[in-house]
């Protein structure tokens, strides 16, 4: 087991969907502060790891160490609430509700007040929830949307939508951040605004473990690069010796993903 | 403008017993305020955490037979027994609560609608305790120190404090942080999970909350009527209710009590103007065309229709 106080240690990390071995005993660690990227061919096995360090599917071996403690068994929300969050693959928001409400739903953790406060509508309650709302509003600018806070999520542009996405996760203030192809079908320009908000989000002390297909963006942000090749870590290190990989060269070569 | 209009609506509410003259319409208001209860009780499970329970009944008879049997079995006064009813509707809504995270969509359903059937089994067949299918006759009517409620114009005014109550409850809920997280249950359940929204917690707790005012509703009822029978389970009172919180709009505050008002005076009205056979035709058409031209529900077309106006003047100016 890698003794890492500070950041993220999967070790040994297997799932297993039936006949299929989705991750076959993966271990990397995400050192704390630094952006770190998950690259392969498509069906690698990059989602299912993101899955299993979430939570939202129990491995068939191996552990998940976050800031000295294991994860094993966690719930989403349990794992949301020691700092790690994630956003997905497929486009995620609360469609039916305004940019606002999707990210003071983002703002939950922060939150505090419980049942009795809201019945009997304690007057600190109005306090939070002002307060709450500014987080809000700050949020949202930092995304640039801004001009777009009372639209209905899901009548956003596709962009932008993703742009909400991260302003939720945001919300619920992570230490560690799992991007899952933030960049996935944006224009250039649109990308480079999220290059641009990941580098940022580091500034501001937050860990990123990046999971992405455009090796512009993965080159241009991440301090590490891991390779996942049918569920195996193929190759790691520096985003240049990465790419002169003769092994990762030919797994990008040889499934034409 | 707004404020204006509120206070003439509260002020019509706060004086109907003196000009309605006719007690039956009396009656009528005080159904629709107990269906208010109820409707305002479905939506939050089902307009705001998205879950769809068709075994509301149990929880508004478990109610109804709780009071009843608290205050002529035991013979507890009137007011402590509503409580009681209420208190043991909201453990059967922890128990449904505790269901519904394993069993969700079709499967939640079905198990709401056996846990009705299983309550109601229950009232037919244990006899002792609830006297079967003839049911409990002399629930009694409860009283404010030397004033007994039993008027239809003071009950109504019980009705109306507990619908303000229950909408007080609701409002404060579906504004706070606890009302974003039901919404966001319903909007994206695995969303919610990643940004820390506890899936068990706030699930059982719609449904405990729900249970519970469904169970205020059939405590009301049961000191209204002041007979309790396993009618109290009937389906078609759920199909109601979810008649109620659909054609009123779902998922919003006042669209569950707009639907109770319109769902009870409806038939009633239909069946002061024509047959039986009639009314029921009427009673489908009338919901096939609320259904086809509003689909969202009244309330959420009467706000888009008023953004739509209130944008155009600000355009004109
Ligand atoms: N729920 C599931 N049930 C069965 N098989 C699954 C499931 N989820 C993923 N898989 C399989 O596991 C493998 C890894 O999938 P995964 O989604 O992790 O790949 P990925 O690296 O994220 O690919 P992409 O770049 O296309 O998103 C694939 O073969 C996929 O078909
Ligand atoms: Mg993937």
């Amino acid at each position: 087991m890698i003794d890492q106080a500070g950041g993220l240690a999967v070790s040994d990390l297997a799932v297993r969907f039936g006949g299929v071995s989705a991750l076959g005993g993966v271990s990397f660690e995400v050192r704390p502060g630094t952006i770190t990227s998950v690259i392969g061919p498509n069906g690698a096995g990059k989602t299912t790891a993101f899955n299993a360090i979430t939570g939202y599917l129990r491995p068939t071996r191996g552990e998940i160490v976050w800031e000295g403690a294991a994860l094993t068994g966690l719930r989403p929300s349990a794992i949301a609430a020691r700092g790690i969050v994630r956003t997905f693959q497929k486009t995620s928001v609360f469609p039916s509700l305004s940019v606002t409400d999707n990210v003071l739903v983002g703002l939950h953790l922060r939150g505090t007040a419980g049942f009795l406060d809201v019945l009997l509508g304690r007057r600190r309650l109005a306090v939070e929830e002002a307060a709450l709302a500014r987080d809000a509003d700050a949020l949202i600018d930092f995304v640039g949307l801004g001009h777009r806070r009372r639209e209905t999520a899901s009548a956003l542009p596709y962009g932008e939508q993703r742009l909400v996405e991260l302003a939720v996760a945001l919300a619920a203030r992570p230490r560690l951040l799992l991007l899952d192809e933030p960049g996935a079908g944006m224009s250039g320009a649109e990308k480079a605004v999220v290059s641009g908000l990941i580098r940022k989000i580091r500034e501001q002390g937050v860990t990123v473990l990046l999971v992405e297909h455009d090796m512009r963006l993965v080159m241009g942000v991440s301090d590490t690069v891991i390779v996942l090749n049918h569920g195996r870590v193929i190759a790691e290190g520096a985003p240049a010796a990465v790419q002169a990989h003769p092994e990762v060269i030919r797994a990008y070569l040889g499934t034409a993903g | 403008m707004k404020t204006a209009g509120a206070s003439v609506f509260t002020l019509i509410l706060l004086t109907l017993p003196f000009w309605l003259g006719n007690p039956y319409y009396l009656h009528v208001a005080i159904m629709a305020g107990i269906f208010g209860v109820l409707a305002l009780s479905l939506n939050l499970l089902l307009g705001y955490t998205g879950q769809l329970s068709l075994g509301h009944t149990a929880f508004f008879g478990i109610g109804a037979y709780t009071s009843a049997l608290l205050t002529l079995r035991l013979e507890w006064p009137v007011w402590p027994a509503m409580l009681g009813a209420v208190a043991l509707a909201a453990l059967a809504g922890w128990l449904i609560g505790r269901l519904a995270l394993k069993l969700r969509g079709a499967y939640f359903v079905l198990v709401t609608i056996s846990f009705a059937g299983v309550v109601s089994l229950v009232s037919v067949n244990w006899m002792e305790l609830t006297n079967g299918p003839l049911g409990l006759p002399g629930v009694p009517a409860p009283a404010l120190g030397p004033w007994s409620l039993r008027a239809k114009e003071a009950y109504y005014y019980l009705v109306l404090a507990a619908v303000a109550l229950s909408y007080l409850v609701c409002a404060r809920l579906v504004g706070s942080r606890i009302g974003r997280a039901f919404l966001a249950l319903r909007e994206n359940e695995p969303l919610a999970e990643s940004v820390g929204v506890d899936v068990t917690h706030y699930l059982v707790l719609a449904a405990v909350v729900s249970a519970a005012l469904a169970g205020g509703g059939g405590a009301l009822y049961a000191h209204y009527t002041r007979f309790v029978s396993p009618e109290v389970f009937l389906f078609t009172y759920t199909v109601t209710m979810v008649i109620m919180v659909v054609a009123g709009g779902k998922g919003t505050l006042a669209g569950p009590l707009v639907g109770a008002v319109l769902f009870t005076a409806l038939p009633e009205a239909l069946r002061l103007a024509t047959s039986w056979q009639w009314q029921m035709l009427a009673y489908g058409v009338l919901l096939l065309l609320l259904v086809f031209f509003l689909p969202r529900g009244i309330v959420p077309a009467v706000v888009v229709r008023a953004e739509a106006v209130r944008r155009a003047r600000r355009a004109v100016k």
